[in-house]
């Protein structure tokens, strides 16, 4: 009975002894991954861990700039004609090799449409009114409408999953369960316990060669403050959002490292632009009319009148970055001379009197207060901002699923085919995915426009022709001196106008063991060949 | 007896029934999950589609009709984030949830009868008046910042129990369960303890109220005067009428601590239905947050019925057709 033990403890130790040889990277994460099935939502908890697995033709890069994936190539043959040269040599997690079908496959499921699944990346595939062929197994054609140039940054939204192993399988549900959870990427399913750990472990073919970890574990850990005491007794080894408040903290601490790098992600107020704005009123509570928002000098008095530099050191820890333009600081379109507005409140006073409100008037001030960082204490303070120039402000927060409806078509005077938001001043956020400006001016500068899909996120309703003129023409423009001298000029005039009022740039922040390094991505994700060991 | 259980369940349904309603019309208020999904660049023919494939471009009442068709034949749809069937969601993190609240209710008696016990024993002792002010505390502090306190205690500063989620598992009888392995309960061991806490003060109070009242009664002077051990006095004779009120308190407690471990849940992350119904509201997750409402009104329905029975076993007054009055 003894020796019989004994041989059990012995085998226990064979067996943990290989185990204990292995990297294993635990990332403790905000949201959870709730489908493997990289067509099934836009969530970027869902992108994150997908991309270990899946690829894309076009990768991004850190920075967000269009990087070869499984395309080596592309290039346009003629104003609607791209061609893409595929990767010799790779081969999906089951052995089988990558072609030019399985390319074919994950667009045709695509525009089939996915039965059930709430956001699929379809829309980028259509954008452009996108057709595609295959030349040869390692050359695809795709072809579109008129110029279209950002054929390569739409594909970097569409992940390739594989023709033999996900032809009839049931959406989600069979990529969950890791049989069809087979792609191409530097890492393979291992595991999928919802709410408790996905893992993955180390593709040993990867075409990028050795992805630097062995296995790695994410663990949703929604709670700020516990993900931090995860990190710190060493539970995970990284975590993504560490809480603002605890940054310096953290940045003084040697066991420990931040890594930082300006977010795409833009927060900014909407002024609506309606004529008489329900939640704009004079001080005796009267809607007013015309809307005091439609002056030009009143939306510079409410840029003016806020303390960027205060939001970025007392609410955000320094995790933010103020800013005038739309996309960050390395983007296609970012323009280098539009600098923040300087806190300035007597010129605010000063441009509120000359617009005939010396004595200012009432704005109720709406934001979500679970969707960005720290979102409803931002709301509150631009309100007291305002509230001292003179712009009597009341604040309404409210959690994103409620906003986020009201924001987009909560108005009295929605119909089908016609959204028309509810709120006159809210604070919203729009992210530029694909690290260039062509649909960031499109989506919230341009003028709203439901069936061309213009002026998207634009919730003020601004409207303005010659900008429209402007991204119209840069969305079919393939040079890229061009496209980008429309863009900027489509900024440029519409920050002058205040359009918006921009705030600032989240800044992301990956708090880790001081044992490992860290690349920061723009986009937010975290992936775990990014992360090295230093010693 | 069958006759009282089959007028509960008949009860049930009923209840039930407008639980649906509620529920249903309830979710449908609150706001629209297509504006969470779609991306931002997503057009008005893309936000359609989207409507379409979640069966949101149905008026409501259909949309109801077709839910109550489903649900009569088991089907309470599909997540829209897991996209697989809520039900098999909620059975798959229910075990962990059934764990934690078991293990705190074990804990809660564990610790709160002796306590309460020894409280009514010797109400005056210093000794039970600190345990008194111990229960009042678990009442009154927020069960929030009890379990944020308790991880900057016991897993940052000395780093004996870990912070987040669930041990190691092993399987028993086909459900996967972590209280067999050390490493199990050393996860275990914060979140039960954090969500045992007001169970475990109102056993303490319940037991200490009963012992006073008891021990005054005429029953239990004779059992004494009988000359039977005062052990058995008390943890026979004594026991029995006390425990009549913890287990229909427990009973009903129990229900909503499986229902809303909400807090718990999220602070330790541990991956029970708590944590996932947050996650669902959050991203409005229709048919799963109606899925896990109507779950939990069936188990309610269902505890109240068993505790209805164990009180038949422990009182023979409430025996239902039992006339020994």
């Amino acid at each position: 009975m003894i020796r019989l033990g004994l041989a059990l403890l012995a085998a226990a130790f064979l067996a943990a002894a290989p185990a204990a040889a292995q990297t294993v990277l635990t990332i403790g994460v905000r949201s959870e991954a709730a489908s493997l099935d990289p067509h099934w939502t836009q969530l970027s908890a869902d992108l994150q861990v997908q991309e270990h697995i899946f690829e894309h033709l076009v990768d991004l890069d850190p920075a967000s700039q269009p990087v070869p994936g499984l395309a080596v190539s592309w290039q346009p043959l003629d104003a609607t004609t791209w061609e893409f040269r595929l990767r010799p040599g790779v081969t999906w997690h089951d052995g089988a090799p990558f072609t030019a079908d399985d390319v074919i496959f994950s667009f045709d499921r695509l525009a089939a449409g996915i039965a059930g699944a709430p956001a699929s990346p379809a829309f980028t595939l259509a954008k452009g009114g996108k057709r595609w062929v295959k030349i040869d197994d390692l050359t695809v054609h795709v072809l579109t409408n008129g110029p279209y140039p950002t054929v390569a940054e739409d594909l970097a939204m569409v992940p390739i999953v594989a023709a033999h192993v996900a032809r009839g399988v049931t959406p989600s549900v069979d990529f969950n369960s890791g049989k069809a959870a087979v792609g191409t990427g530097p890492f393979m399913f291992e595991e999928f316990s919802p709410g408790n750990r996905i893992s993955v472990v180390r593709n040993p073919n990867w075409w990028g060669g050795d992805p630097g970890w062995d296995r790695v574990v994410f663990r949703p850990v929604g709670q700020d403050a516990a993900r931090l005491a995860a990190l710190l007794n060493g539970d995970v080894d990284i975590i993504d959002y560490p809480p603002t408040v605890d940054l310096p903290q953290l940045e003084a601490n040697p066991d420990f490292r931040v890594s930082t790098i300006p977010s795409d992600r833009l927060i900014y107020v909407i002024l609506g632009n309606k004529s008489r704005e329900p939640f704009v009123t004079d001080n005796a509570g009267n809607v007013l009319f015309p809307s005091p928002l439609r002056d030009w000098r009143v939306r510079k008095a409410m840029s003016l009148a806020i303390d960027r530099n205060a939001i970025r050191d007392r609410i955000m820890g320094g995790a933010s970055e103020p800013t005038r333009n739309i996309v960050p600081p390395g983007f296609f379109g970012y323009v280098d001379d539009l600098q923040p507005d300087a806190f300035n409140p007597d010129e605010a006073r000063r441009l509120l009197a000359a617009a005939g409100y010396p004595d200012g008037f009432r704005v109720t001030f709406q934001g979500p207060n679970d969707r960005y960082i720290n979102d409803a204490r931002i709301v509150e303070t631009i309100a007291q901002m305002w509230t001292r120039v003179g712009i009597r402000t009341e604040v309404d927060t409210m959690p994103r699923n409620i906003f986020f409806s009201e924001l987009i078509r909560g108005g009295p005077e929605t119909f089908p085919g016609f959204d028309m938001p509810k709120f006159s001043v809210a604070l919203t956020g729009w992210g530029t995915v694909a690290g260039e400006a062509t649909y960031t001016v499109s989506g919230i500068l341009e003028t709203y426009n439901a069936a061309t899909g213009g002026g998207n996120g634009n919730f003020g309703r601004y409207s303005n022709v010659l900008i429209d003129a402007l991204s119209i023409r840069a969305k079919q423009t393939i040079d890229r001196t061009e496209r980008l001298a429309l863009l900027q000029q489509a900024t440029r005039l519409g920050m002058e106008d205040y359009a918006f009022i921009p705030i600032h740039f989240q800044v992301n922040k990956w708090a880790m063991k001081a044992s490992l390094e860290h690349t920061p991505r723009t986009n937010e994700r975290t992936l775990a060949w990014e992360v090295r060991r230093v010693r | 007896m069958l006759e009282f259980i089959l007028r509960r369940v008949a009860q049930a349904v009923l209840v039930l029934f407008v639980m649906t309603l509620l529920v249903f019309f309830g979710v449908h208020v609150i706001g629209n999950p297509v504006y969470i999904f779609a991306s931002s660049e997503c057009t008005r023919e893309c936000l359609n589609d989207i409507i379409a494939n979640l069966g949101l471009d149905r008026p409501i009442w259909e949309q109801y009709w077709l839910f109550l068709g489903n649900l009569l034949q088991g089907d309470l749809g599909r997540s829209f984030t897991h996209g697989v069937p809520a039900m098999s969601l909620i059975w798959q993190r229910f075990p962990a949830t059934l764990e934690l609240a078991t293990a705190a209710l074990v804990l809660a008696l564990a610790a709160g009868l002796p306590l309460g016990l020894y409280a009514g024993l010797r109400p005056d002792s210093p000794v039970s008046k600190a345990i008194m002010g111990f229960s009042m505390l678990g009442f009154s502090v927020p069960i929030f910042w009890i379990g944020l306190i308790l991880i900057l205690t016991f897993s940052v500063r000395l780093g004996w129990l870990p912070a987040i989620g669930r041990g190691q598992l092993v399987e028993v009888l086909g459900v996967r369960v972590s209280f067999l392995t050390l490493d199990g309960l050393r996860h275990l061991a914060m979140p039960s303890f954090t969500l045992s806490l007001i169970m475990m003060s109102m056993v303490i109070r319940l037991t200490r109220a009963g012992m006073r009242e008891v021990l005054h009664t005429d029953y239990i002077r004779f059992a004494r005067a009988n000359g039977i051990r005062e052990s058995r006095v008390i943890g026979v004779h004594a026991m029995k009428n006390i425990l009549i009120p913890v287990v229909t308190v427990l009973g009903m407690e129990f229900a909503s601590v499986i229902a809303f471990a909400v807090v718990t849940e999220s602070i330790f992350s541990w991956p029970g239905v708590g944590k996932m119904l947050i996650d669902a509201i959050a991203v409005l997750d229709r048919p799963l947050i109606v899925a896990y409402l109507i779950f939990v009104v069936v188990m309610f329905v269902t505890l109240n019925l068993l505790v209805d029975i164990l009180y038949s076993v422990l009182d023979p007054r409430v025996r239902v057709g039992g006339r020994t009055r």
